[in-house]
């Protein structure tokens, strides 16, 4: 089932959680909708949910329009973030939820819905949890247990809201690959509402990066990454070092740096370019001539790559990240004068001047 | 909800050190709250018993069973189950209404609801005369019909209801504000109509808060007397509630029997402190019922 958002706006009061949105969800895939706090994507899921009803637009269901539809109606799977479990209910019974409470002619017979809920609690691996009530589950089991319930109405489409967002950092990692799996299983169009852009980037097919109200850019994770749209996915979806300086002849300068423009771009008399920390490298000696001056401030070697912060001869704090082997190499100890350099010289990266964030 | 421990009686290492005072401090505290609750409380209380049955136990079940003391306790059964009710459905419906929707008007609403708090019963009391007695502004509307309010049964169950309904309501809408709308959103996404997540989700939920506003407005019904008195007529048989015969009693000086009618209302007041108590123990630990089939870890 597809769905398409065709013009969401949606206010409260004066504040404008959605302006104009439209997205295109395709059959199957499972898409994350990414933004800082505040942004309107929980607030879209819930539109798309018939939790919330817009001020305009549509939302198609397969082609056909639904946003006045009762979210009763819908037959969407909803995973809240704080799961939203029954309290007074066992596992088994708030899965079982959405079977029995079908009027009587649609309500599947008695241990049709034992089955089915057994058959979904082995599914999200808590078969023998039946009896225990919500209280008695960890964080993860409970939202495994959210998830089934979801399931269990065999949704058209299945929103989930944070589902990670109250875990911790190791149960969170562990959830969102088995996520994946089970999206690949089963199929059905998903959409995930997230901060986190790790996240987002690991388990969706498409992420949708918002930014206040809007969405700033969809594509497939890879595509949002190398390929940013506007300057704010840039800087929402990792580190980002920002240049700005003259263009002569042709070339962008910065310090002793000359960086080719891209097509077209050539005429401009200054630009901005964006250059991720791992793009960037560090000599002790200036062995090109392409290069600008900086001083170390401060290192932190834990991790898999080394991060460094530096202060560049015109004043401005530069992050680099260096391999382990790079940074043994280079013997880096307390404040020392470098040389950074451009690992491509080519920029294929976003230059535009229309914005800066 | 978190549950607070406060239940779980006193014991001297629970207490940190920073808080803990001199011993002759904390007696002296202790010794002043006692004092006071055998002056206010436990002496009249146990005034009302021995008057009651100062002239034996003979008098004592005479005076409680003589037909006027009978109709009585008919009549204030009779307007608390009816106050009950319709407060159950009053206080559940403006809860609902209040925590789990935004409406214009909601504050003034959550205003009204104090409102019988605010007011002297015995205003209360005058308005309903003011309303339904022979002159009063609904007399026109009323009188036709043939129905009659003011010193009948009827006005002594609308002052009581009046008087007795913010209690359902007040005790249930923090309580559901504090759980949120997020279990009923869940029920309605999965299908369920709206009666069926009242009562499969939302009832259980609020079920002890339920309960403990129904046993507080059991009480005040039962003993309600300023409103009451107002719109009864004091009519022996027909239009007495038990608060009212006693005070009959009282003053045609059967002290015997005004006690012995009082010491029923004590007894009530007794058997609500213990509802009231085990309800408060039970909300603390709602799981203890249902946890029965479930596996400990």
């Amino acid at each position: 089932m597809s769905i398409q958002v065709r013009n969401i706006t949606k206010r409260f009061g004066p504040f404008t959680a959605l302006e104009d949105v439209s997205l295109d969800i395709p059959t199957g895939e499972l898409v994350a909708l990414l933004g800082p706090s505040g942004c309107g994507k929980t607030t879209l899921l819930r539109i798309i949910a018939g939790l919330e009803a817009p001020d305009s637009g549509q939302i198609l269901f397969e082609g056909e329009d639904v946003a006045r539809q009762s979210a009763r109606r819908r037959q969407v799977g909803f995973v809240f973030q704080h799961y939203a479990l029954f309290r007074h209910m066992t596992v088994f019974e708030n899965v079982a939820f959405g079977l029995t409470v079908r009027p009587r002619r649609q309500r599947p017979p008695k241990d049709a819905i034992r089955r089915r809920v057994r058959d979904l609690l082995r599914l999200v691996q808590l078969e023998h949890f039946a009896d225990r009530l919500p209280t008695q589950l960890s964080g993860g089991q409970r939202q495994r247990v959210a998830l089934a319930r979801a399931l269990a109405i065999e949704p058209k489409v299945l929103l989930l809201d944070e589902p990670f967002g109250a875990l911790d950092a190791k149960v969170r990692q562990e959830l969102r690959r088995w996520l994946r799996r089970l999206h690949d299983e089963i199929h059905v169009t998903s959409v995930f509402v997230t901060h986190d852009q790790e996240e987002a980037l690991e388990v969706a097919d498409y992420a949708a990066v918002m930014n206040q109200g809007r969405v700033e850019q969809i594509g497939r994770p890879e595509e949002v990454y190398h390929d940013p749209a506007t300057p704010f996915v840039y800087n929402f979806l990792g580190n980002v070092n920002v240049f700005h300086g003259p263009v002569e002849d042709g070339k962008l300068r910065i310090g002793n740096m000359r960086v080719d423009l891209p097509e077209g771009q050539s005429n401009l008399r200054s630009a901005t370019i964006y250059v991720r920390p791992h793009q960037l490298d560090i000599g002790l000696q200036p062995t090109d001539p392409n290069h600008f001056r900086a001083r170390t401030v401060y290192i932190n070697p834990a991790g898999p790559t080394v991060k460094v912060e530096l202060v560049s001869e015109w004043g401005d704090t530069i992050h680099v990240e260096l391999s382990q082997e790079r940074y043994e190499a280079l013997q880096l100890r307390g404040q020392t004068d470098v040389f950074v350099f451009l690992k491509r010289k080519r920029m294929t990266l976003w230059s535009h001047r229309r914005r800066t964030p | 909800m978190p549950a607070t421990p406060r239940h779980r009686g006193f014991s001297s290492t629970a207490v940190p050190a920073v808080t803990s005072e001199p011993a002759w401090v904390r007696r002296g505290f202790i010794g002043v709250a006692l004092a006071f609750l055998s002056l206010f409380l436990l002496v009249p209380l146990v005034a009302v018993f021995v008057f009651a049955l100062q002239k034996g136990a003979g008098a004592y079940l005479a005076a409680v069973s003589e037909p006027a003391a009978q109709a009585a306790v008919r009549l204030t059964l009779q307007t608390t189950l009816i106050a009950v009710v319709l407060n159950v459905v009053f206080g559940v419906a403006a809860a609902w209404a209040i925590t789990k929707f935004e409406f214009p008007g909601k504050n003034i609403l959550v205003t009204l609801i104090d409102l019988p708090f605010a007011v002297s019963p015995v205003i209360s009391g005058l308005v309903f005369v003011l309303l339904f007695g022979a002159d009063g502004w609904l007399a026109p509307l009323i009188e036709p019909l043939g129905l009659k309010i003011i010193f009948a049964p009827a006005g002594i169950v609308l002052a009581t209801v009046f008087v007795t309904f913010p209690f359902v309501a007040r005790e249930l809408i923090p309580l559901m504000q504090a759980q949120g709308t997020e279990e009923e959103e869940a029920a309605i996404v999965l299908g369920a109509s709206g009666w069926q997540t009242f009562l499969r989700v939302t009832l259980p939920n609020i079920k002890w808060g339920l309960l403990y506003g129904v046993i507080l407005c059991t009480a005040r019904s039962m003993g309600e007397f300023g409103a009451v008195s107002v719109v009864s007529g004091h009519v022996r048989g027909l239009t007495n509630t038990l608060p009212l015969h006693v005070e009959i009693l009282y003053n045609e000086y059967n002290f015997a029997a005004a006690f012995a009618v009082a010491s029923l209302l004590a007894l009530v007041a007794l058997a609500t402190l213990t509802a009231k108590s085990i309800v408060a123990w039970r909300s603390q630990r709602p799981r203890a019922g249902a946890g029965l089939n479930a596996r400990t870890k």
